[in-house]
């Protein structure tokens, strides 16, 4: 792999002007690098790495200090995975130069107040911390940090606002104390304990009510949750119990001590949090992602519990490394591996639980998922001996807890399962007890891909021994069905033991209705075969358009002499001859398509003709879901069929067998991120030609009176406002279309699940059945995963659909999505 | 110093989060922290590209569509979507064939509808597996008809034309080696 140096040049941004003299840019590039990269593997200690630097430094104030100022506020919002390092760094540049450290301190306030009047949230948290942990480097007075503190906990005392607000400044606080509790509380200890329990009344005071509609789906009362602002409250007040020893983070400025207590502090300048503004978009809260703990790593040093202050700061730093080196996945993983203090905790164990919690993450992960596949083997192949079987420790963890998934919260050892929970902006907390089985279905196969595919399956026998629509076999089918789009059938049939072939999937192989004379008194056969041969031959459309009014149509009583209406023979007879010639490859198939384009189009004219276009595709190709998704993507790209008769399908009495399979849902999401990127793309060409109105009109305004560019320019502009016209008229029918297809998914659920519902109570039966979970599931999943663009229309849901005339049960999910409030 | 606005939109699955990155006033834009190596365009250029060294650049560093090589011989359309799909929506594959035979001769391009889902590939598909084999993935200027086939002289690629080794899923040995097998023994005095 190539690594050049990265270049000068901007992605498409504004062209770097470089200046006649080189040199200036040069100390500076110099400078940046030198500060980016103290505290990196070193032939010489991290000490006198720091002195080295600091020195440097020191002797390029002068004439670079404000370049320096700004290196520093930069690292310490985007090297937050190395605040001590730069702490320290700080430290030792204000003990030699006072003014430079109260610069700094200013500029790190300005830099504050902008983060959070962006809504930068997570970076915000890292500067207050950043400037915490000055205090241990005597830059900043400890009562003026508590100071700051107590202007951030009062933030709890304001009223309506949304919960999420005060969580967050809660939270700083909190999440600052591991640095620098011990050394606040041995200055102002008052003070402190005043802190805390004004953070304890908040906490108890954030209500935990849980909605009693969710005990449809859990079978007990959950424990206490360990949501990430109650698990960060049980470590700190662990480590206050411990009287505020904390020995994991790497603190370089001890060594320093005698140095730095010389130096004069500043204080920080009194800051009170800004307002609460509407368009505040606060971090949501999120559950910490536990798979592991004490009794998990065999050998080796033991993992700090989930109360211990060490675990946050370890799961921090290396969500942190991540976060920093997402797009250099060899330097990422090299990074995480080589985490200080690496010694004294299992630290594979760390670094595959915080990745997997982020793959998990709900609604979406913070990076692509394929970045987690790749690194994790990237991870294995610098640590061959060790991370394969953490991770295969990981993935059986993973495959028990299947099973009691969406029925308890905790396994039988009384251990909090892994489980997703979002919080409500005003009062109450409402958990979602919702696992992303896809993502695990589609790493694991991908992982395995990479690896032959070995893996002990017979370790997985018991899913064998259970009715297939459990779980278990269900987890193992649709990943031996990913595994074979990666390889071959042939591939998987080897690669399992034999009592797994109940679960491998079919010859992905077309089923052709008209395949040869057995057919032979189906209606379509003659005309089959007459088509066949005409395609074959290259007829034109026109001559098959010809072939085709002979399709007797068996909807119609009378002849129809156009045969312009809906016609379920013909649509069967083309789609399954055109598709039988081209079912060698994908593009084969999409050749067809394009070619017949017009044809298709005709066929499919009306709702029926699109239910049954797609039913046929199914018919044809039920053995190959891969097949199936591309065609139904291409087709809604050429507009053969629309989005909402994709929906319409998938949830057809037909289909309802498929139901719970993988690639069902996999088309549905796909389908509605279409519908979506399409509204985006014509809302983003209005927005430019609106924009590109206003510059023209600004031009002409700033350009004066002259009588022959008024008469052009109005030609212009009058073409510009019709095209916005047009372009306006546009994006309202896409969203229409829009709103359309959420309205039919949302309708065709309430349905079915209505029906079981109905179907349960006359029969006195438990509705809980693993269909029924899963439905629920995945309704709760269309919610999370496009809650952006459903909120558009709550009001069209409220009054069209999730009425209160609804089963309560239903009602709930739709209730508990609006508490939300994403 | 200027000031610079630099806006970027992440979307993230149906939500974006408007990312705003500072003056310059307030904190360095540190190009030492934003290495993006896996995306950097290689040293390879095609020598049959139309037009001048100037454009090709252009083209490639606009592209879409990346060239995928080390495949095996047996390596179908549909292995590549799956995988190249994981990046992002997939527009079209072409896999590249042997002139004369016209059957697979182990590369292919893969065009995608968005640069950002390309991109996506070179950081995390490229140097991964498919059928077993580390593919490798680069920067391709635009498919271009006539472009699918094998440059070699036997028809398919030209690597497999020089190359000494045995390798089952691509024919076996190199066609200069299948021509004139290698001396059985060497010995060395």
């Amino acid at each position: 792999m190539s690594r050049r140096r990265h270049s000068d040049e901007n992605d498409g941004g504004q062209a770097h002007k470089r200046r006649r003299t080189s040199e200036p840019i040069e100390i500076e590039d110099r400078l940046e690098s030198l500060i980016c990269r103290v505290g990196e593997k070193s032939t010489s200690s991290l000490e006198s790495n720091l002195e080295g630097l600091a020195g440097v430094l020191e002797a390029d104030l002068p004439n670079y200090k404000n370049k320096i100022l700004r290196i520093l506020c930069a690292v310490a919002r985007l090297l937050p995975e190395k605040l001590t390092v730069y702490t320290t760094l700080v430290g030792l540049l204000n003990a030699r130069n006072y003014n430079f450290g109260g610069e700094f301190v200013e500029a790190m306030i300005r830099q504050l107040k902008e983060t959070l009047k962006n809504n930068l949230y997570n970076e915000a948290v890292y500067l207050v911390r950043f400037l915490s942990d000055l205090v241990n480097c005597h830059v900043i007075a400890a009562p003026s940090m508590v100071a700051m503190f107590e202007n951030f906990v009062s933030v709890t005392q304001e009223e309506d606002v949304p919960q999420v607000r005060s969580d967050w400044f809660v939270y700083v606080v909190l999440s600052c104390l591991p640095w620098v509790g011990k050394e606040l509380y041995e200055k102002k200890d008052v003070e402190m304990d005043r802190l805390l329990s004004q953070i304890e009344g908040y906490l108890k005071r954030r209500v935990k009510t849980h909605v009693q509609m969710l005990q449809v789906w859990t079978a007990e009362k959950p424990h206490p949750q360990e949501e990430y602002l109650d698990c960060l409250w049980a470590q700190i007040q662990k480590l206050k119990k411990d009287r505020w020893q904390e020995r994991h983070i790497l603190r370089p400025y001890i060594a320093f001590d005698s140095v730095l207590c010389e130096a004069l502090q500043h204080n920080l300048p009194p800051f009170t949090p800004p307002g609460h503004m509407p368009d505040a978009q606060y971090p949501m809260p999120r559950v910490v992602f536990r798979m592991f703990d004490y009794t998990d790593a065999p050998e080796g040093p033991v993992m700090p519990g989930s109360h211990s202050v060490e675990r946050f700061v370890i799961e921090e730093n290396l969500h942190c490394i991540i976060k920093t080196h997402w797009k250099e996945r060899k330097t990422c993983a090299a990074q995480l591996l080589s985490y200080p203090g690496k010694n004294k905790i299992p630290l594979n164990y760390h670094i595959v639980e915080v990745i997997f919690g982020e793959l998990f993450q709900l609604p979406t992960p913070p990076h692509i998922d394929v970045l987690y596949t790749t690194l994790l083997i990237e991870l294995c192949k610098l640590q061959p001996g060790s991370l394969p079987q953490v991770l295969a420790q990981a993935t059986e963890m993973l495959y028990m807890r299947l099973d009691t998934m969406n029925t308890t919260c905790i396994d039988r050892y009384g251990k909090p399962i892994l489980y997703i929970y979002c919080l409500r902006n005003n009062f109450h907390q409402h958990f979602l007890l919702f696992f992303p089985y896809s993502r695990l279905i589609n790493w694991f196969s991908h992982h395995l891909s990479n690896f032959q595919f070995r893996w002990s399956w017979d370790d997985w026998a018991d899913c064998l021994t259970v009715d297939l629509e459990k779980p278990k076999p269900k987890f193992v089918k649709e990943v031996l069905e990913k595994s074979m789009r990666l390889s071959y059938h042939q591939r998987i049939v080897d690669i399992v033991p034999p009592t797994f072939s109940v679960l491998i999937p079919a010859e992905p192989i077309f089923i052709y209705k008209y395949l040869d004379e057995t057919a032979s008194t189906l209606p379509g056969y003659q005309l089959s075969i007459t088509l066949g041969n005409a395609i074959k031959n290259r007829a034109t459309n026109e001559e098959i358009l010809t072939i085709l009014k002979e399709v007797p149509n068996p909807n119609q009583e009378d002849d129809d002499d156009e045969g312009e209406s809906f016609n379920p023979l013909k649509i069967d007879v083309f789609l399954q001859t055109l598709l039988h010639l081209a079912a060698k490859s994908f593009s084969h198939s999409f050749s067809a398509l394009a070619k017949f384009h017009e044809i298709l189009k005709t066929l499919a004219d009306s709702d029926e003709g699109k239910l049954h276009t797609l039913k046929v595709i199914y018919e044809v190709w039920r053995n190959h879901p891969q097949m199936i998704a591309v065609l139904v993507d291409k087709m809604i790209r050429t507009q053969i069929v629309d989005c909402a008769a994709v929906a319409n399908w998938l949830f057809s009495q037909d289909m309802a067998h498929e139901f719970t399979r993988l690639y069902i849902w996999e088309i549905l999401h796909s389908t509605i991120r279409k519908m979506n990127k399409h509204v985006q793309k014509i809302q983003k060409e209005l927005e430019e030609a609106k924009d590109k109105l206003e510059k023209q009109q600004l031009k002409r305004r700033d350009s004066g009176d002259d009588e022959d560019m008024d008469k052009n320019s109005e030609d212009e502009d009058g073409q510009l406002e019709e095209q916005i016209e047009r372009l306006q008229e546009k994006v309202e029918s896409a969203q229409s279309e829009q709103k359309n297809l959420f309205l039919v998914i949302f309708q065709r659920f309430i349905m079915l699940l209505t029906e079981h519902l109905v179907r349960c109570e006359t029969g006195s039966v438990d509705i809980s059945t693993p269909w029924y979970k899963n439905c629920v599931d995945r309704l709760q999943q269309i919610f999370l995963m496009h809650h952006v663009t459903i909120q558009q229309y709550m009001g069209t849901l409220e009054n069209l659909l999730f009425t209160a005339e609804l089963d309560h049960h239903i009602l709930a999910v739709y209730q508990q999505f609006c508490a939300l409030q994403l | 110093w200027l000031r610079l606005w630099n806006l970027t939109w992440f979307w993230f699955d149906e939500s974006f989060i408007l990312f705003v990155a500072y003056f310059s006033t307030m904190s360095a834009k540190l190009s030492a922290l934003h290495s993006d190596s896996y995306v950097e365009v290689s040293q390879y250029r095609d020598q049959h590209f139309k037009g001048n060294r100037k454009e090709q650049e252009k083209l490639l560093n606009q592209s879409n569509t990346l060239y995928v090589g080390n495949l095996s011989f047996y390596t179908t359309e549909e292995q590549v979507h799956e995988l190249f799909s994981k990046s992002g929506d997939v527009k079209r594959i072409i896999i590249g064939l042997d002139k004369v035979k016209k059957t697979a001769c182990g590369f292919c391009f893969v065009e995608y509808y968005a640069r950002g889902d390309a991109e996506h590939a070179m950081r995390f598909i490229n140097g991964t597996r498919l059928d077993d084999r580390i593919i490798r993935t680069d920067w391709d200027a635009g498919f271009k008809e006539g472009r699918q086939y094998g440059r070699g002289k036997s028809g398919g690629q030209v690597r497999d034309e020089y190359r000494q080794d045995y390798d089952p899923a691509r024919g076996g040995y190199g066609k200069l080696a299948q021509q004139h097998p290698p001396v059985e023994s060497r010995n060395t005095y």
